[in-house]
């Protein structure tokens, strides 16, 4: 209650809240946006999205420590990424493509442990961050900060997401992938090479993540296992946005970290989580009424 | 046939007996005790920390002539096994050092959830267990009678950092009850227990809480916690959540500019603080359960400076606290049989509570449930890049900088 009163006395708060959950938003969107693809096009659910963003964060890390400016990592840790998104389909994704949910679930959820524990072996388990050194904005009296860093991840995660939706829609393998989504069995009887499609959409998700990753070691903090928060929001958006929906995944992701916002301020950051699974709940329970009303008037 | 198949029997029960000679307790001159550490998972940056003081205390003190019971010199070994991080491992570990290894004397594992989960094992099958770097409050509240903890427990890690806000504020000449506090803990046992002894303290000089955030494990973002911190302009901020938690908080409190009259937290160190942070680290105060700079010594180590000196020249770095306690673990151990004079268990549960010693990491005196009461925590404050001693004022080496510049200022 008191936190209530506080919000309202402090209107500031709510701009702050408001301005955070949409940054935040646009680096889950781009993260979800991965996921949906491979979901999509694949019939894969990638438990492994958290690892490759930290994975991606790692790579900024590592440029950052031989001095160079981590926003270098962005395209750098893409790069990377889709050398091991690309590495990871030929040796264990391609046997799952076609197989039972169930089996690709587990095979990424192991792949997704075993990530975390080689960077573990390999990186440490300390936690670590990549300075950007941006400086922050003000406004209302020092009251509302803005990070720099965090206005740069918002343009960056727009720009991506945009130069995603148009190599989708224009480029030729983006006109193969869209073919595959829509029917596997057609798209190989009139040509496509699907296996190459798939090894591209998978390896294209990767690089996301790791440009997204690269922008959570600067905006956050990474370690070997903090991977799991980034799967599960992804998760999240894409069950509200529905697949293929990308105006869906930016409302979503923004509409979920505003709200996460919110739920910190209200309810304590404890209960974050729970929150926002509640908010997930009661979406889909309305989302299958609608669905039901739509099914009578059709009857 | 049939004397083939006795003879069978008989070679492999001869193989065990041997087997269960060559891990028993104590053989020959080695006394072996037994540990699960964690070297890999999570907690495996402290548990390597926390191997590495255990080797080095084991070694230096074979190498000065091991340890002396009825007249004969035993050398130490340790059994170590990797529990992985995970407190259902180092539980089975723990079995299996009893009942496989047959080891009598244990060390603990690092993390209070680890031990946690050890302590009931050790305690069903009465073997004392010395461990240094279980912190957690409700350790001590079970009534384990073959726990021994050297190292000061969670609650008492800030509650200094509030004394010492009032002391400041009375100073000025405020009283100290007009003081607010604002707390952000990330909902685990340690951090939690930290909060307990925290809360403690500031109603004892009636205080009032502004801020009283319990932060999800997964900590990435506590920028909601700190937007309430600055728009209810507390005295005193207090954080913490392991590394990660410190990270996060310095990273978003510098970002923010969230201007505080004091700030104090745990795990500054491990967090690797004052080296990735640099300016933004500037005179926040940490807990720690050691430094060597402290005035302590011993015969072994020498100083405090001494055995930092030692541990750089074996390991290539400086001992963070928590190699220190694992290596003063093997000299409690050690004065315990020296005192014993015997192996049997029950005899050194019994000279272990009694233990009464100085070592470089601090006075060891355990009380009934099996804490350390000698040694306070220390406080730092990270001036000019380096980690000053503040607190207690028997070991400050620098006067505290007391309130904290304001941000627009520096």
């Amino acid at each position: 209650m008191d936190n209530i009163l506080l919000l309202i006395e402090a209107p500031f708060l709510s701009v702050q809240a408001i301005l955070d959950g949409i940054i935040i938003g646009a680096l889950f969107s781009l993260a979800a946006y991965g996921m949906a693809l491979v979901w999509g096009v694949m019939r894969i659910i990638n438990i492994a999205q958290g690892e490759f963003v930290i994975l991606g964060g790692y790579v900024a890390y590592f440029l950052y420590e031989a001095g160079i400016h981590p926003m270098f990592g962005i395209p750098v840790a893409g790069v990377v990424l889709f050398v091991v998104g690309y590495g990871l389909y030929k040796v264990v994704i391609y046997r799952v493509v076609d197989k039972d949910l169930f089996i690709s679930l587990l095979a990424t959820f192991g792949l997704s442990i075993l990530i975390q524990q080689l960077m573990n072996i390999m990186f440490g388990a300390d936690v670590q961050i990549a300075e950007a050194g941006f400086g922050t904005s003000f406004m209302f009296d020092y009251n509302v900060t803005i990070p720099h860093i965090r206005i740069v991840t918002f343009i960056v995660s727009a720009f991506l997401g945009a130069l995603l939706v148009i190599y989708i829609k224009r480029s030729r393998l983006g006109q193969a992938i869209r073919a595959t989504a829509q029917n596997a069995r057609a798209a190989r009887v009139m040509g496509i090479d699907t296996d190459h499609v798939y090894a591209m959409t998978f390896s294209l998700n990767a690089a996301i993540c790791g440009a997204t990753g690269a922008l959570v070691a600067m905006t956050f903090a990474i370690h070997p296992y903090i991977g799991l928060p980034y799967t599960i929001r992804s998760f999240m958006i894409v069950i509200m946005a529905g697949l293929g929906n990308l105006p869906g995944v930016i409302a979503a992701g923004t509409g979920i970290g505003v709200a996460e916002q919110f739920a910190d301020y209200i309810f304590g950051a404890e209960f974050r989580m729970a929150f926002i699974f509640l908010l997930l709940v009661a979406f889909l329970v309305w989302r299958g009424r609608m669905l039901a009303r739509k099914r009578e008037v059709l009857k | 046939m049939r004397i083939f198949n006795i003879g069978i029997v008989l070679l492999s029960g001869i193989f065990l007996a041997c087997s269960s000679i060559a891990f028993a307790k104590v053989t020959g001159d080695t006394i072996t005790l037994g540990a699960a550490v964690s070297l890999t998972g999570k907690y495996s940056t402290n548990g390597k920390h926390t191997k590495n003081g255990y080797e080095l205390a084991k070694n230096k003190l074979n190498a000065a002539g091991g340890v002396k019971v009825g007249g004969k010199s035993y050398k130490l070994d340790i059994i170590y096994y990797d529990d992985e991080s995970t407190p259902a491992r180092a539980a089975q570990l723990a079995e299996r050092l009893i009942k496989q290894d047959g080891v009598k004397f244990m060390l603990g594992p690092y993390s209070s959830g680890l031990t946690k989960a050890i302590a009931p094992v050790t305690e069903k099958y009465k073997i004392p267990m010395v461990e240094a770097n279980g912190a957690s409050r409700s350790l001590f509240t079970k009534g384990y009678r073959y726990m021994f903890a050297i190292l000061t427990s969670a609650d008492q890690y800030l509650a200094s950092a509030v004394d010492l806000a009032a002391a400041a504020a009375e100073a000025k000449g405020k009283s100290a009850s007009s003081l607010k506090v604002a707390m952000i803990f990330e909902n685990d046992p340690f951090s939690q227990d930290v909060r307990l002894g925290v809360v403690e303290a500031y109603k004892n000089h009636g205080m009032k809480a502004v801020v009283d955030d319990k932060l999800p494990k997964n900590i990435d973002d506590m920028s909601a916690s700190l937007a309430k911190v600055k728009a209810t302009r507390p005295d005193i901020l207090i954080v913490s959540g392991h590394s990660k938690g410190a990270a996060t908080a310095i990273r978003q409190i510098s970002q923010m500019r969230v201007d505080v009259p004091m700030l104090a937290m745990t795990h500054c160190d491990s967090a690797g603080y004052k080296e990735k942070f640099g300016d933004a680290a500037e005179y926040t105060l940490c807990a720690a359960q050691w430094h060597k700079s402290l005035s302590y010594s011993d015969s072994l180590f020498g100083s405090a400076a001494d055995y930092a000196v030692t541990f750089k020249g074996v390991y290539n770095y400086d001992p963070p606290y928590q190699a220190a306690e694992s290596s003063a673990a093997l000299q409690v151990w050690k004065d315990a049989f020296e005192r014993a004079q015997s192996f049997d268990t029950d005899k050194l549960r019994d000279a272990l509570a009694v233990t009464k010693m100085q070592t470089f990491y601090g006075n060891i005196s355990f009380d009934s449930t099996g804490k350390n009461l000698g040694k306070p925590m220390v406080l730092f404050q990270v001036l000019d890049g380096k980690y000053k001693v503040v607190s207690p004022p028997k070991w400050a080496s620098t006067k505290l900088v007391h309130p904290r510049p304001k941000w627009s200022e520096r």
